[in-house]
């Protein structure tokens, strides 16, 4: 086996996933692919570094983003009581409708009979 | 009050405790969203983004992890839309050639004077990865993500994951340990 081809697995096989027994026996024997093997390690000891290296916000920006928290808050319980006064208005609507129409019926019930004992 | 007291509170709707949520993890989250998007700009907007997705789904965290490893996920999610933003708007190239740096946006605090020169390379040398490739070994070789949990938060399958990964590691060697004059800096 070449060191080239190695070479391409060489960033998987520094997190110890299989690579196969060929291209393991070849690392095992070969001063270039170890050196590069441990480059890789080296990176990945650097990068985990970077875990505690911290990027320093912009002032003002924990304040802006709170805020923004604000606003998407008041807006989402500005939704949900304007979606609960359009149920309100709703129910009185139809409500009255219903009584509306149950007034209505009772009229129309009792002129029935008047009309009724007038014909009898 | 201790993290999973306020996750308590938070969930039921206390934004006093959220907002303490959000004091006490900031720093964390915005250095991701730097980290992922490779600029200051982008990171405002991610992390922004990022908490108010957190303040609208507190209510279906479990804490079964710590809100920062939520808040990580959700940044990760979060960065990979602005990217697709980013992609539709501006035609950003996503192919995988260098990328100019934005330099001017460091302001990065350093913890070890001895290490600070590594850190600042390797750090300039990931914002000058494709973003695609940068997400991925960030997540993962910076946050110790899983790459089950990074295919779900980018949308992309865990064999993807793995060889945006391998791609952006391979970037990296070459960057870093080019032979000649840059050979062993990091």
């Amino acid at each position: 086996m070449r060191c080239d081809e190695v070479t391409t697995l060489l960033p998987a096989l520094v997190d110890g996933e299989p690579v196969g027994f060929e291209v393991e026996r070849h690392v095992e024997t070969c001063l270039r692919c170890q050196a590069e093997l441990a480059r890789y390690r080296r990176l990945l000891r650097t990068l985990s570094m970077l875990r505690t290296w911290y990027a320093e916000p912009a002032p003002g920006l924990l304040g802006e983003t709170l805020a923004a928290i604000t606003d998407a808050a008041e807006h989402g319980a500005r939704r949900t009581l304007l979606s609960g006064r359009r149920l309100a208005y709703a129910g009185a609507i139809g409500g009255s409708a219903l009584a509306a129409g149950a007034t209505a019926a009772v009229l129309i019930a009792r002129s029935r009979k008047r009309s009724l004992r007038l014909a009898g | 009050m201790d993290e999973g007291e306020l996750v308590a509170a938070a969930r039921s709707g206390d934004r006093r405790a959220f907002d303490e949520l959000v004091r006490r993890t900031f720093v964390d989250t915005f250095t991701l969203a730097r980290r992922l998007t490779g600029n200051e700009e982008d990171a405002r907007d991610v992390v922004q983004e990022a908490y108010l997705r957190a303040w609208k789904g507190i209510g279906k965290f479990r804490g079964e992890a710590a809100f920062s490893t939520w808040m990580y996920r959700i940044t990760a999610n979060a960065a990979a839309s602005n990217v697709q933003r980013r992609r539709r708007h501006r035609t950003e190239s996503f192919a995988d050639d260098f990328e100019p740096v934005d330099a001017a946006a460091e302001h990065l605090v350093s913890q070890s004077a001895e290490s600070a020169e590594s850190l600042e390379r390797i750090s300039a040398a990931l914002d000058d990865l494709p973003a695609k490739l940068r997400s991925v070994v960030v997540l993962k070789d910076v946050y110790g993500m899983s790459h089950e949990a990074i295919a779900e938060e980018l949308g992309i399958t865990v064999s993807a994951a793995k060889v945006r990964l391998h791609r952006a590691r391979h970037k990296l060697r070459d960057v870093l340990y080019d032979e000649g004059a840059q050979a062993d800096a990091v």
